[in-house]
């Protein structure tokens, strides 16, 4: 018998980043009793991190942009193999989410006239990014943080869900521990959302942090519920790279948007070198023409520096693979260059990128306003994740529903920047809405002991081989499976490494069963690492397989064994279910038809 | 600056809430790291169960802080090159708070404070639209506060709470500087100015900017944020004549 405590509450909210808490804002808002659990404390989760923006035609600086056209930026951005349908709700809703946010506090950089200001960013025609400097992140997660406070939330920090339980087809609860104590926990509820977040962790090099382990996904996956999409993961063109303790950490394509350069060692700005034809007609084709356009010239056409981020993380892999990288095998960011087109330059910086500006001096000892960067890609977003309905957020189990990083669907093969910040308001609140109507229209569901005493023993099993823990400490499996990931299921993919990869997971999750820790259940990161693994081996399997399958190349899944796209590969996503004998079973589902007004709409704006 | 290769002793202190020691690890430096690095680095070779919060590892979540040799820091932002590696590395919990285990506490009265500070509560919007109009110049003064990454150095250093324990009578910097961001807010119609003396015990602060020296985020929180409360609270409740007016403006006005 597994010893817990049993919580109630209507809908249970999994993850407290932006999607999370939006979502537990709307479902408190509909009257139903809210649940909250947070992997860390509350306000720390990986939303802070976002630094760009937040991406929402309010057209504000350019009163060319409406939904129409970002919804056309969105579907180009994903190469068409988006959930149309959410690239739709999230282009016409994202505007009120974000002046939502002003009614609760936000304070967004302002135009001259008052109103919210918005900045260019890679994929996006116009400026659209409503931001606070380079910490627009913190100031979402902390406005939904101080709004959440007071809405009568049960908020659950520093608690981790093993496993989510199951009555029949539909959704009954979720098993965890806290960390603080080691205890389990039991939730019963009516409605689950999932909102953990990304993959981050199965790579070595990432600007997630360590509570990006697939969580969701995993969950989801093994209540029986479809994932997509698992192929397309972003690598984000600009990490830091020296000195090698903070290789990863972002470097915001902010520095691109205010007017930074990539070069290469010999000094050339490569990017103009590679533009892909469907982006030629809006990309500059001199280095002038890009320089006006990020200082506000409409008439200008942006620089190739903010092509999309897939586009710009290969381009810079091909320099470096071929000798043309920096000192550290990566390429130059240079933003100190503006000084010779402004006069304060050092102070337009430094008010435009404070964030980058202490991060690089404080880090790298390096003073952005006078000394180029060196970047390189970084593992930073999945766009696959839970298949959910593109109205309701639910998934294919139903009471379970998904928001942000950890569902599928909007950005299809490849994310714009700003986009996942209106992302987790749009789809946060919808998740949130239809999961408390859900609660209202349906009962709970009886928990089967037998799914909790099965997730309670597993949880415990690593102390029992504590003795025999010769060679498979948590962190040696976990940095090994992280390594070959990176290795073999990276930015530039042939099916014979990933194959490679298959097989070294099945080795892997072999000696995670051997895992042993040592110590006791309270706060015990090695036990946390342990029971990490499971989610990142479940998957790590899922993208390899998921590659492996998509024999062409789109978006930020690039086979150099089929370097091109393949238009029949355009008409499906690639979903994955747990089969009955528990092996992963892939299918290829059909993409609707675009109905006729959005098929319009993306003719309009070619 | 240390080279690939050299070694290091880091003085961790192992506990929990019932006690605890200083531990010794030796482990290897490199150029570049920061303290949070050679902490995991321990924690992955050499104690896998040694506690330490962390998230962003870039200064952003305000998870990582610690008293490292003695003083209030975010490990991940406290470089090796800046200390002294001739001799062991202190590394310890921030004291004010209880212990949990090892190098994490139980900041969970921080959470409670805020939540008793009243709302942000706007005044109705400027245009038929819903939306309000500011000025930048109106914003940047509250942009500074709202930089605050809630890491609880401020609170970890302030001797009201550190040293006198007086949790109970005293919010602590990071909440004066919380209903600062509040009251000077621009769209903000709330008054928080008679809880301020009350029961968020303004009166303690004595401003010796303790908490202005920690800050990673360089807040002026004495300057910008702690003295201008101080001064409306004298405002309002020790200026009769001050205090009468700002009554008939209240209920004239918008």
């Amino acid at each position: 018998m597994t010893d817990y405590e049993t919580f109630d509450h209507d809908v249970l909210v999994i993850g407290a980043g932006g999607a999370g808490l939006r979502a537990a804002i709307a479902a408190s808002a509909a009257g139903v009793s809210v649940g909250l659990v947070c992997k860390s404390l509350l306000g720390k989760a990986h939303t802070v991190m976002a630094e760009g923006g937040v991406a929402a035609a309010l057209a504000n600086v350019d009163d060319r942009d409406n939904w129409q056209v970002h919804f056309a930026d969105t579907m180009r951005g994903g190469q068409y193999v988006n959930n149309w349908r959410m690239a739709e709700l999230h282009a016409k809703e994202a505007p009120d989410r974000v002046r939502e946010l002003e009614a609760w506090g936000a304070l967004f950089d302002r135009t001259e006239d008052g109103r919210i200001l918005q900045r260019n960013f890679g994929g996006h025609k116009y400026p659209r990014l409503a931001h606070v400097g380079d910490r627009t992140g913190l100031e979402m997660i902390r406005t939904l943080q101080d709004h959440s406070i007071h809405q009568g939330i049960d908020v659950h920090m520093e608690c981790t869900v093993l496993r989510l339980l199951t009555e029949g087809d539909r959704i009954a609860g979720a098993f965890g521990y806290d960390r603080e104590r080691g205890r389990f926990r039991l939730f019963r509820c009516k409605a689950i959302v999932l909102a953990t977040g990304g993959i981050g962790r199965a790579y070595s090099i990432t600007s997630n942090s360590w509570e990006y382990t697939g969580d969701g996904h995993a969950l989801a996956y093994h209540a029986g519920a479809a994932l997509q999409d698992m192929e397309f993961v972003q690598f984000h063109p600009t990490g830091m790279i020296w000195p090698p303790s903070v290789r990863g950490i972002l470097v915001t394509e902010g520095v691109r948007g205010e007017g930074g350069v990539l070069l290469n060692k010999d000094g050339r700005r490569f990017m103009f070198d590679d533009i892909p034809e469907n982006y030629r007609s809006q990309t500059a084709d001199n280095e002038e023409e890009g320089w006006r356009y990020t200082q506000g010239d409409k008439s200008a056409r942006r620089p190739p520096e903010l092509l999309t981020r897939d586009h710009v993380a290969r381009c810079i892999v091909r320099e470096v693979r071929e000798g043309r990288g920096s000192p550290h095998g990566g390429v130059i960011l240079d933003i100190s260059w503006i000084k010779r087109k402004l006069p304060d330059a050092r102070k337009h910086i430094m008010r435009k990128l404070p964030s980058m500006y202490h991060q690089f001096k404080q880090l790298a000892d390096i003073d952005i306003t006078t000394t180029p960067m060196e970047v390189g890609p970084t593992t930073h977003y999945i766009m696959g994740g839970v298949r959910v309905d593109g109205d309701t957020q639910m998934s294919t189990l139903p009471g379970l529903f998904a928001a942000g990083e950890c569902a599928a669907g909007l950005h299809g093969a490849n994310r714009l920047g700003g986009n996942s910040l209106s992302d987790l308001l749009v789809f946060g609140k919808r998740a949130g809405d239809f999961a408390a109507r859900f609660a209202r229209d349906h009962g709970s569901a009886p928990i089967d002991s037998a799914q909790v005493d099965e997730a309670g023993r597993g949880a415990l099993a690593p102390f029992e081989r504590a003795a025999a823990a010769n060679g498979h400490g948590p962190y040696q499996v976990m940095q090994e499976l992280q390594g070959m990931m990176q290795e073999l299921v990276g930015i530039v993919r042939v099916g014979s490494e990933m194959e490679r990869a298959l097989a070294g997971v099945e080795e892997l999750r072999k000696r995670a069963r051997q895992v042993g820790v040592a110590g006791n259940r309270e706060y015990n990161p090695g036990w946390h690492t342990a029971l990490d693994l499971d989610n990142l081996l479940t998957i790590s399997e899922a993208i390899a397989r998921a590659a492996v399958e998509r024999k062409e190349s789109r978006g930020g899944h690039f086979r150099d064994d089929y370097p091109e796209k393949d238009a029949a590969y355009g008409k499906f996503n690639i979903v994955i279910r747990r089969g009955k004998d528990g092996t992963m079973q892939l299918s290829h589902e059909l993409i609707p038809e675009l109905p006729a007004e959005l098929k319009r709409v993306l003719e309009e704006q070619k | 600056m240390p080279g690939s290769g050299d070694v290091a002793t880091f003085r961790v202190w192992r506990g929990d809430a019932q006690g605890g020691k200083l531990v010794d690890y030796p482990t290897r430096v490199s150029p570049g790291m920061v303290v949070l690095d050679a902490i995991h680095q321990i924690q992955a070779e050499q104690a896998n169960d040694l506690a330490v919060r962390w998230n962003c590892k870039a200064g952003r979540c305000g998870s990582c802080s610690a008293e490292v040799n003695g003083a209030p820091r975010l490990m991940c932002m406290t470089r090796l090159n800046d200390l002294p590696l001739d001799k062991p590395v202190t590394v310890e919990p921030m004291r004010t708070f209880p212990p949990i285990k090892d190098l994490v506490t139980d900041v969970s009265w921080n959470f409670r404070v805020k939540q008793q500070i009243k709302k942000f509560k706007p005044r109705a919007p400027d245009a038929p639209d819903g939306t309000w109009r500011m000025a930048q110049s109106d914003v940047d003064r509250v942009q500074e506060f709202r930089k605050c990454i809630e890491c609880f150095l401020c609170q970890d250093v302030c001797h009201v709470l550190r040293d006198h324990h007086l949790q109970d009578e005293f919010v602590g910097p990071r909440f004066l500087v919380h209903v600062a961001a509040l009251e000077m807010h621009p769209l903000d119609t709330e008054d928080r100015v008679p809880e301020l003396r009350q029961a968020h015990g303004i009166g303690y602060c004595n401003i010796t900017k303790c908490c202005t020296k920690v800050c990673p985020e360089d807040i002026a929180i004495t300057d910008n944020a702690i003295i201008p409360l101080k001064e409306r609270v004298v405002d309002e409740f020790y200026d009769p004549l001050g205090r009468l007016l700002k009554v008939f403006s209240r209920g004239g006005g918008p």
